[in-house]
């Protein structure tokens, strides 16, 4: 327990000092942008070459935060004896260190270090909201019922991840089409990716994430038919919730396969689906 | 030994002056051997392009180096006055000669400062020099490392990176746009001298297709036919912009050729794909309100000459990360460089004792009467031997000394010691390798 909540700060701190390392490189590109009247460059040498160094100082901080992260969230497993991620304290930590993870993924494939001045202050702000909330352990019984559980939980969270992606995606597409419609074309611009390929971005991230929902909403309601006798109760938010992003989605793609749903409209669409796909936090228990 | 660099460039002469120096490839080979020909020139290689000419020459005596290349250049242009040439002629010497030639090769000393054409202008001077025979073992050296530093500050550097040509930069927005370009439709209104330039920065990305519609459609189907275009009838415009993603507009007409209804149209049909108005004609003729449309762009000449100068910004922060690559390679390389100041010390000391070794050996021969072939050479034998050890140590000493702080002291030490100045080597170890009579 000491260990874990020990694990627990450290993480917080790496995070919190990856956000901001993050955010103000996102500042210097902005600041660098709007004062490019500097006689001789000399100013915006100094920024960029301190963006460069914050960037590298940032990623070797968030490295050594998920480790910590990683290690607490094994010993949690470790001492529940199980994977159940069905607080929202748990939720909310497992779902910071996927989104961290899957930003390093993309980071060695595609080196575009500037995912990170998105990515780590939406982990932060979920670490921070799961550290506000008590760290107990329930006393579940290592059941069927509960293996099924954890792999609904995980797989649901894991198809929630994939939707901050596209959220992720769709703000800097976003970002990036304001910049190119203002004609303000500084660093900011010149280290966002292409339109086309955020675009591309958001649309793999919802085609990786629809499925691994789907199968986390079955495998909801067979650990349902266990534990209460019914797929599917009409009284729980939580359920309806589920079957509202799960439709939301559905009809995303359907309209990027069939309509030519694409751009603008999709990347606005990626980011009111995550705000939604959110509400279902709020229905978890708290501890 | 030294290497000098005697020139001008947009900088100290203007247009009116370069023209007179500027040579042709034509006449580079007859210019570098009438150089060579000149006394104290060992080694020299001509830069000579729009903005600059320069002589680069490897010579013994510095200053006398200095005074043949500077009337070579008089005899370029006899009727100059010589005051008003020696004025717009820039001098550069040992290290700062190096520093000058790495700069100029990385495009640092460029009128658009990190120009990539330099590089390959510099790569063909010394091509013509190495075909004239006019290089030896020093240029031959400087010239591959200036190589070798430019394509450094070219990977290290991001001083290429950012576009400064009205064509260049439409490119690069079409990608932050479409991403890699070869998906892409291209519709070309007009076929002027401008929208020819700027298809071809976007052929040369591999797109998909290329339209050509003109008023003129005979020379939409001639500029089709160079640049492996399709021909389309101006009226066939608006159809065809639902089939492309990027349209170039540089048409020359007096009105708007796309309004704001066509492209509402246009939009409409092409679903939400996103679409690329380029307007470089003056006056505009695309109606600037359509850049107001979703996920439509629209960029006129003005707004891609402030990309422009973003860009030059850019590129002016970049080069001094560039300058710093520069100094650090140019103050490594003048180690090997100052190492040759004891180069013809060396050589002068070795003939020196050989000179006296011989004359000696003549003499005591002549007094010793006839002797077999073994004992002969074993006089031969003792007497290099002799000579080459006691010359081990000061020949040793002159080479490691060179690079430091008072390497020239230490030279102008040995060259007292053993009297080598009076018979001055310039006469007697002519190395040139052609070109000389």
């Amino acid at each position: 327990m000491i260990a874990s909540a020990f694990f627990f700060k450290a993480v917080l701190l790496c995070y919190f000092a990856g956000t901001a390392l993050f955010s103000f490189d996102l500042w210097q590109e902005r600041h660098r942008r709007q004062n490019p009247s500097d006689p001789n460059g000399v100013s915006s040498e100094e920024e960029n070459h301190a963006a460069t160094r914050s960037q590298r100082l940032a990623l070797w901080v968030t490295a050594a935060g998920v480790l910590c992260h990683t290690a607490a969230l094994i010993l949690r497993i470790g001492a529940a004896g199980e994977v159940p991620f069905t607080s929202l304290r748990e939720a909310l930590s497992f779902f910071s260190w996927a989104v961290v993870i899957v930003f390093f993924w993309v980071e060695k494939r595609y080196r575009i270090y500037i995912v990170g001045s998105f990515a780590l202050p939406l982990a932060f702000l979920f670490l921070v909201s799961a550290s506000a909330l008590p760290n107990e352990i329930r006393n579940v019984h290592l059941t069927l019922m509960g293996t099924w559980l954890g792999i609904h939980t995980t797989l649901s969270l894991l198809g929630i991840v994939a939707f901050a992606m596209a959220f992720i995606a769709g703000l800097m597409y976003l970002l990036q089409e304001r910049l190119l419609k203002s004609k303000r074309l500084g660093s900011l611009y010149h280290n966002l990716p292409s339109l086309s390929m955020l675009d591309q971005w958001n649309q793999q991230a919802i085609l990786v994430g629809f499925p691994l929902l789907t199968l986390g909403m079955i495998t909801g309601a067979m650990w349902s038919e266990y534990a209460t006798g019914a797929f599917w109760s009409l009284d729980h938010p939580k359920q309806w919730i589920a079957i509202g992003i799960w439709i939301f989605y559905f009809v995303v793609l359907q309209g990027r396969i069939n309509a030519g749903l694409r751009a603008r409209k999709a990347a606005r669409l990626a980011i009111l689906g995550f705000l939604g796909a959110m509400l279902i936090f709020l229905t978890l228990r708290p501890a | 030994m030294n290497v000098v660099v005697v020139g001008l460039n947009h900088r100290t002469a203007a247009i009116s002056m370069r023209e007179r120096f500027s040579l042709p490839d034509e006449k580079i080979g007859e210019a570098l051997c009438r150089l060579q020909a000149h006394p104290h020139i060992e080694e020299n290689v001509i830069l000579s392009t729009c903005n600059r000419v320069e002589i680069y020459a490897a010579v013994k005596e510095t200053a006398l180096g200095i005074a043949s290349v500077r009337r070579f250049f008089l005899e370029m242009a006899p009727d100059l006055p010589e005051n008003t040439l020696l004025g717009s002629l820039y001098i550069y010497t040992g290290g700062s000669g190096l520093q000058h030639l790495f700069r100029v090769a990385s495009g640092l000393d460029s009128l658009v400062i990190g120009e990539p054409q330099i590089l390959g202008q510099v790569k063909d001077a010394f091509e013509h020099a190495l075909r004239h025979k006019t290089t030896g073992v020093i240029l031959n050296r400087v010239f591959k490392k200036t190589l070798s530093v430019a394509k450094r500050v070219r990977t290290e550097t991001r001083i290429c990176e950012h576009a400064v040509s009205i064509s260049y930069a439409a490119v690069q927005l079409a990608k932050k746009v479409f991403g890699q370009l070869n998906t892409c439709a291209v519709l070309l209104i007009g076929a002027g001298e401008m929208a020819e330039l700027a298809a071809r920065h976007f052929m040369s990305q591999s797109v998909q297709t290329l339209c050509i519609a003109n008023r003129n459609y005979e020379r939409a189907v001639a500029l089709a036919q160079t640049l492996g275009g399709i021909p389309i009838p101006l009226e066939h415009m608006r159809d065809q912009m639902v089939e492309s993603d990027i349209v170039l507009c540089s048409a020359g007409a007096s009105h708007y050729l796309i309004d704001v209804s066509d492209v509402l149209q246009v939009i409409k049909m092409r679903g939400n794909r996103p679409i690329f108005f380029i307007d470089i004609s003056v006056p505009r003729n695309i109606d600037p309100e359509i850049h107001t449309l979703d996920n439509v762009f629209l960029y006129d000449i003005d707004d891609l000459n402030l990309a422009i100068e973003t860009h030059l910004r850019l590129r002016q922060a970049e080069a001094l990360k560039a300058e710093v690559i520069i100094s650090e390679e140019a103050e490594r390389f003048s180690l090997w460089f100052k190492s040759l100041a004891a180069v013809p010390t060396i050589t002068a000391l070795r003939d020196h004792a050989e000179s006296i070794r011989k004359a000696e050996l003549e003499k005591v021969l002549g007094k010793m009467g006839m002797l077999t072939a073994t004992q002969r050479e074993a006089v031969e034998w003792l007497t290099t031997s002799i000579v080459n050890k006691l010359l081990h140590h000061p020949l040793t000493a002159i080479k490691e000394e060179s690079t430091s702080p008072n390497g020239s002291m230490v030279i102008e030490t040995a060259r007292k010691l053993f009297h080598l100045d009076p018979a001055s080597p310039v006469e007697t170890h002519e190395r040139s390798e052609g070109g000389a009579p």
